[in-house]
């Protein structure tokens, strides 16, 4: 193992209704995935602006994930509809602006696929160690 | 700046076992805005509560975090304790170090690492909290109950009993749905109108019940204590409250050629009718469609033999408006139409019927009297075949049928089996099923007395092809335990048909703001704890259209929905939830893009007078949220291109702070 | 050169300022030199007379002035609009920021604006008149006399890859309706789509590092038309009147894109007013041609009352994975 392993920073905005409680459930059943991956609680996935991506990604986060109810599913009964077609236009374009497409991703879990969730976010970091660190929405101009 | 105080939970060793508590407790002292810190090893105690309490006294904390086990867990305790020590509820956030970290970490120094990252976290954003207040609004003492069969009656009389105005709004002419149409129940074989009819009367004369019969929800508007409802009276061209229900019209009618919907077109009823003996009300009722004077304007001689002058030709359609304080939906179901299901020649010949059709069969009110013959002869049928789910548990053929199974089949089946040996000894019965499945009280007992007692043939396997050859029918099917292939003669054919929720819940849903699943039966808020409350905050569910079910599980449930209208309705004030959102009306451009998105309808739209350069006036459109309506799930924020609308307790900013502190 | 000329204008503005039906007209203005045309408000024939212009540099739309405008008093404003003018205006409307019964709105045909930027990369410095004459444009220089050049070749790139010569809504239209066209606008958002994702990030790093955050993008854009703009709103989080580090630009850009998104009509004026010559039309219609791709056609402004596509959805939607993978084709 190297010394000064690469340990990226994810946050992941889970919805309060489906996909925080699937990461409870992820605890509960000591299912395990990394540190690296810090949860913020919203009321739903279609909380999620934008703006809280591209910040996270502006104050050097690495990876951002979004979870929410599965579609048909939401809490709200429509909160996720829109949250996926926010999030599939936002992330073709960070795509089209060159950034690693690995670097964001929304998935859907329930409250009851606390072995989703563990797994996904192990799948996550994984993809999001191997982007390595972050430079091209932290920093856009020319360094020359 | 505010003032505000960490609490550490060992939660035994839960926590403490891989997170060093104290360090956590030491790191989050530094913290801006922290004044104390302290850790203990059971914050949800009393003695732990005690602690936070004094604390806040103590400190004079404006705010505090709690770092411990999931806020689905603790978040309620806490912000009670909170609110005993004098601070506003909504100032407590929870860092989740448990579910969220000590259980799925193995290592000390990583855990401790990452509980003070969510602990600074939750700091970064009780800094932003404002104390918010939960709204108050009034609550209509009075329920709708949408569905007059079984469901909704048993609903209504609970609620009416309890006291509170209920009116039942049903589309057909009469109350009563399904049951009405039965001949005997299963498992006690007791005849199904001498138990309904009888509630069907107390509901009629109940004093605190209201029937809208022939009538239909068009609109509901509001919100949970606050339903405004428009309800449709269709024009039924019977005054009433003059009808004596007396039957004279009804048998003098000259159109004589009505398919009769009640015994599903098996025998004809005419243009002016009373459904059924028992109906209530017992009032007749014109079918536009048939009715010769409604049609050509000649003829009149249901008007000429009324008594009590109660025809009356031009009647309209009425549309009442009224307020409820909670909605019961009681849609009930139908069964699947027979269409698709070709295979088993159901539009091809009279002897293949539907198991409700095969109801009114053996009723002694029915079409034949009660006398089992066949459709197509009238002779009485020597052999019959049972085909169970026919468009049920139909996962391969989705587009067919229904994936779920339709849980009623299998036992009035054996109910059909039972009481054909029962009453014609020398007909010979055969039922073919997939499973045979009986989980209820003496359902079992009932399914073997069937099979052993009374000489059902049960055969497992799909009936893959019925036809007809002269005037029988051919029945090809295979036996899955003796393994061939069967092929049998029969006179008459079954089909146990699917249930589906029935047409009118789809729309209801919308009006509602209902969720629904993918086969139109309503979502409960919660499948187990919270099984006859939708989502939607004041909207009850009862009976079929949450989901198949017989009539002892119709009834529970019909109760128990009635017992949350009757806990709902007996409260004066409803507290709102404060996390809503809100429109910052100096930034609000009146787009409409907000309330496109609202799925509960929450926003409206004032012109509002502002002061604009030079003593003038400007009128701008700003977006108004009705904080009782809004659930706050903050689609609205995203969806507002100028930021003016934001929600309360996870503010933009709010969130920021949070991502701001994660990245640190 | 436009087809129609000042005059007819000047007439017709005349004419319903004379019969009461309007009190002020926006117009274009001549400006110091014969390129930098600016809109403005007029409220005699006398003063159109003396500084109305229609011609080549027209490409100010005037749209997104009627909000504030029609707010003032209680009179009719009136308001030149080329086509793709009113698919800004109807979407206005859509978004209730106007009430359109206190606008009169004249139609004028466009045969397409020019782009001073281009003309001064063909001559260089030292430009002293651009005229145009038939399908040329003739530049009188300081230095090298009398140039011409084919308008086609100095077209505003919003114009040669016009998406319509129609009117959507008009109360009055001056000259003959032109049709929708089979527009290429998309060529270049395809072309950088095949690119790597390493050669789009230096093509955007290359212009976005351009950016001085003047904000005239956002401020002649007729989507962009919010009492008060997050990057002005401290409650926002993401307040920022000057790029702070250099992150800024492109959060900027970003969001300012996906705030218009769905309803941005592809007007093309912030390209146009861009000091720094940005494509930043290629962030919208990249917006513009996915959501045509996921969700099915939609021109925003092509009709009033229409529901934008982020205020809309179908259960059956691509997911968000399907939408990037969908980028690599």
């Amino acid at each position: 193992m190297q010394v000064n392993e690469f340990k990226p920073k994810i946050v992941a905005f889970c919805c309060n209704w489906c996909s925080y409680a699937g990461a409870d459930l992820a605890g509960s059943n000591r299912l395990a995935y990394p540190a690296e991956v810090k949860v913020i609680r919203v009321p739903c996935s279609c909380r999620v602006n934008p703006m809280f991506i591209l910040r996270a990604f502006q104050r050097g986060a690495d990876g951002v994930i979004i979870c929410g109810c599965h579609p048909g599913d939401c809490h709200y009964t429509s909160g996720n509809y829109y949250t996926r077609r926010r999030m599939a236009l936002l992330f073709s374009m960070l795509d089209y602006l060159g950034i690693e497409k690995g670097r964001t991703r929304v998935e859907w879990v329930s409250a009851a696929e606390g072995a989703k969730f563990a797994q996904t976010m192990n799948d996550f970091v994984q993809t999001v160690t191997a982007l390595g660190e972050n430079k091209r929405l932290e920093d856009l101009r020319c360094k020359k | 700046m505010q003032r505000i105080g960490v609490f550490v939970c060992w939660c035994g060793s839960n926590i403490a076992g891989t997170v060093d508590v104290k360090a956590v407790a030491e790191a989050l002292k530094n913290e801006p805005g922290v004044v104390h810190s302290a850790n203990y090893q059971y914050m949800c105690s009393q003695a732990g509560q005690e602690l936070i309490k004094d604390a806040i006294k103590e400190h004079k904390l404006t705010g505090i975090v709690v770092c411990s086990c999931s806020p689905r867990m603790h978040e309620g305790t806490f912000r009670k304790t909170a609110e005993a020590a004098g601070l506003n509820p909504y100032m407590v956030e929870i860092a989740n170090i448990r579910e969220q970290c000590s259980w799925i970490h193995k290592d000390i120094a990583e855990g401790t690492e990452k509980a003070i990252v969510l602990g600074r976290t939750a700091i970064a954003k009780v800094n932003l909290n404002a104390p918010l207040m939960a709204g108050e609004s009034p609550v209509t003492k009075r329920a709708l109950v949408i569905g007059g069969g079984i469901a909704g009656i048993q609903t209504a009389l609970d609620i009416a009993d309890a006291g509170f105005e209920v009116d039942i709004v049903e589309t057909k002419p009469t109350i009563g749905g399904k049951m009405a149409q039965l001949d005997k129940t299963f498992p006690t074989l007791d005849c199904a109108a001498c138990i309904l009819t009888p509630k069907m009367v107390d509901v009629a004369q109940h004093e605190k019940i209201k029937i809208y019969s022939y009538s239909e929800v068009v609109d509901v508007r509001g919100f949970v204590g606050n339903f405004e409802v428009t309800i449709k009276k269709r024009a039924r061209f019977v005054k009433e409250d003059i009808c004596t229900g007396c039957g004279l019209c009804t048998e003098k009618c000259p159109q004589k050629k009505v398919p009769n919907e009640f015994n599903l077109g098996m025998d004809n009823r005419r243009a002016i009718y009373i459904p059924f003996a028992q109906a209530v009300p017992k009032v007749a009722t014109i079918d536009p469609n048939y009715c010769t004077m409604l049609k050509t304007g000649k003829c009149g001689v249901c008007a000429k033999v009324c008594t009590a002058n109660a025809i009356d030709y031009t009647q309209k359609d009425e549309f009442i408006d009224q307020k409820y304080g909670a909605i019961v939906a009681a849609t009930g179901f139908n069964p699947i139409s027979m269409e698709k299901f070709d295979e088993f020649a159901y539009s091809q010949s009279k002897d293949v019927i539907t198991s409700l059709e095969f109801e009114r069969l053996m009723n002694a009110a029915g079409p034949t009297a009660g006398k089992l013959v066949r459709p197509s002869d009238g002779k009485h049928p020597q052999k019959i075949v049972f085909v169970q789910c026919v468009g049920s548990r139909c996962a391969a053929c989705a587009e067919k049928g229904k994936e779920y199974c339709s849980k009623i089949c299998c036992m009035y089946t054996a109910k059909h089996a039972m009481l054909t040996r029962d009453k014609y000894p020398d007909t010979d019965v055969t039922v073919f099923y997939i499973d045979v499945r009986t989980p209820g009280k003496n359902f079992d007992e009932f399914y073997r007395r069937a099979a052993e007692e009374y000489g059902v043939h049960y055969i497992k396997g799909m009936v893959g092809k019925i036809s007809p050859e002269g005037d029988k029918l051919m029945v090809r099917a295979s036996d899955l335990l003796a393994n061939k292939q069967i092929n049998m003669e029969a006179d008459l054919v079954v089909l146990a048909a699917a249930i589906e929720p029935d047409k009118s819940a789809r729309p209801l849903a919308t009006m509602l703001t209902a969720s629904m699943d993918t086969n139109d039966f309503f979502t409960e808020a919660h499948p187990k704890l919270r099984p006859v409350e939708s989502p939607t905050a004041g909207v009850f569910l009862s009976g079929c259209c949450q989901g198949p079910k017989d009539i002892p599980e119709t009834v529970s449930q019909a109760g128990a929905a009635a017992a949350k209208v009757i806990g709902l309705l007996a409260k004066d004030k409803l507290k709102g939830n404060p996390c809503v959102a809100h429109s910052d009306e100096m930034m609000c451009n009146g787009c409409s893009s907000c309330e496109k998105v609202c799925p509960y309808g929450a926003i409206t739209y004032e012109d509002k007078e502002f002061r604009g350069p030079n003593r003038t006036t400007l009128i701008r459109r700003i977006a108004k949220v009705n904080e009782a309506i809004c659930q706050g799930c903050g689609c609205c924020t995203v969806a507002c291109p100028s930021g003016a609308m934001d929600l309360k307790g996870f503010a933009s900013k709010q969130i920021m702070a949070e991502v701001d502190a994660i990245c640190k | 050169m436009q087809k129609i000329n000042r005059e007819v204008l000047i007439n017709k503005a005349n004419e319903l300022l004379s019969n009461g039906t309007i009190n002020r007209v926006f117009g274009w203005e001549k400006g110091d030199f014969s390129y930098d045309v600016t809109p403005t408000i007029y409220f005699t024939a006398d003063q159109m007379n003396k500084k109305f212009i229609f011609d080549d540099f027209c490409g100010a739309n005037f749209s997104k002035y009627l909000v504030a405008e029609t707010k003032k008093d209680q009179n009719k404003v009136g308001v030149f609009l080329k086509p793709c003018d009113t698919y800004s205006f109807n979407q206005l409307l859509t978004e209730h920021r106007f009430d359109k019964e206190k606008v009169y709105a004249i139609g004028v045909p466009c045969d397409g604006m020019v782009d001073e930027k281009k003309i001064k990369a063909f001559f260089g410095e030292g430009i002293s008149s651009i005229t145009s004459e038939g399908d040329e444009i003739i530049v009188d220089t300081l230095y090298d006399g009398v140039k011409k050049v084919k308008k086609a070749d100095v077209l505003q790139e919003r114009c040669q890859n016009c998406k319509s010569k129609k009117h959507v809504y008009y109360d009055e239209l001056i000259g003959e309706d032109g049709e929708v066209l089979d527009s290429n606008r998309f060529d270049e958002v395809e072309k950088l789509e095949k690119m790597t994702a390493d050669e789009r990030f230096a093509f955007w790093q290359n212009e976005l590092s351009k950016c001085i955050r003047c904000n005239a993008c956002r401020d002649v854009c007729p989507a962009c038309t919010c009492e008060k703009c997050v990057f002005n709103n401290p409650n926002s989080g993401v307040e920022n009147k000057s790029p702070a580090n250099e992150f800024e630009e492109k959060m900027f850009h970003i969001i300012r894109a996906f705030h218009v998104a769905g309803r941005c009509t592809d007007c093309g004026e912030c390209s146009r007013v861009c000091p720094q010559g940005i494509p930043l039309h290629l962030l919208n219609r990249k917006f513009i041609k996915d959501i045509n791709s996921f969700y099915g056609n939609y021109q925003a402004g092509e009709q009033e009352g229409s529901r934008a596509p982020l205020t809309n959805y179908t259960k059956e939607d691509l997911e968000p994975s399907e939408a990037v993978n969908k980028g690599d084709n």
